[in-house]
């Protein structure tokens, strides 16, 4: 019962966010109902107990790449974005796909949940939560890769002063 | 979703309902006076030089980069924070070798002025 509560506010605020997000004229504020949009989803990801994506999303994303959206929003001028037709002309190719995606969905829910071939779902962890299974399999099973990521981290750091600097 | 988030969401209703509350409340209370001059960008009592949607400089796009990289790192350190005991020091050698290539890159970023304002 209290679980289908939080669903449905999350998912409520995850699509009102999303077409605020588009029907917005200002950018900046497309960006901040961006930002509940991802809150949505984030609250979507611990309902399903992955506690580790709930995180990665609130960091990562309400964080980080916000952060970037709204430099790039910043770093363009606003008043000739603005001044720039929102909508273009489209639309009837929107409404087609519109359309198919609709007829897909309606013979999806015809059909109902039993034509869909869907995998068991996961069992709950033994012990302990979605993140402690996470930091066990990182650094005992893989830890090559993790390792390898920080040598890509470096060369995002490398590559990304280099073509800044290059400009400034 | 664990019982255990609910003090969270409690904080987030607050958090959501304070803000509300006080501009319905300050409506309800303020006089309204309304004029023109009001509406100016306050810039310390003289007239605002000119518009703040203006564009900024580029320099602070890169941060917003090394931001972005450094913020990846901490995700990944965040499950070993949380098993931390567990995985012991053969754990804290692994994120050490990690950390070490970011320092490097850090250091590296540095040396080349990326964070300096000139």
């Amino acid at each position: 019962m209290l679980d289908a509560v939080f669903f449905y506010t999350f998912a409520l605020m995850t699509l009102t966010g999303a077409v605020l997000t588009i029907t917005r004229k200002s950018a900046v504020h497309s960006a901040i109902w961006l930002i509940v949009s991802l809150l949505g989803v984030a609250g979507l990801y611990l309902l399903q107990q992955a506690e580790f994506l709930f995180a990665v999303q609130i960091v990562l994303y309400i964080g980080g790449i916000m952060v970037l959206f709204l430099f790039v929003i910043m770093l363009v001028n606003l008043d000739e974005a603005a001044k720039q037709r929102q909508f273009n002309n489209q639309r009837w190719i929107a409404l087609g796909c519109a359309v198919i995606v609709g007829a897909e969905i309606l013979y999806v829910l015809a059909k109902g949940t039993a034509s869909l071939s869907l995998p068991a779902p996961a069992a709950a962890p033994a012990a302990g939560g979605n993140t402690e299974q996470i930091a066990v399999s990182l650094f005992r099973d893989y830890l090559l890769p993790f390792e390898a990521a920080s040598l890509l981290l470096l060369a995002a750091i490398v590559g990304s002063v280099i073509m800044a600097k290059r400009r400034a | 979703m664990p019982s255990s988030y609910i003090p969270i969401f409690i904080f987030l209703a607050v958090a959501i309902l304070f803000p509300i509350v006080l501009i319905v409340v300050a409506k309800l209370v303020r006089p309204s006076a309304p004029f023109l001059t009001k509406l100016e960008a306050y810039e310390c009592g003289i007239k605002a030089a000119s518009n703040s949607r203006g564009r900024y400089t580029v320099r602070f796009y890169i941060i917003a980069i090394l931001f972005v990289i450094f913020d990846v790192e901490t995700i990944f350190l965040f499950p070993w924070a949380v098993r931390y005991k567990q995985l012991g020091w053969f754990g804290v050698s692994e994120v050490g070798v990690f950390l070490v290539f970011l320092v490097i890159g850090y250091l590296w970023a540095y040396k080349k002025g990326a964070l300096e304002w000139i």
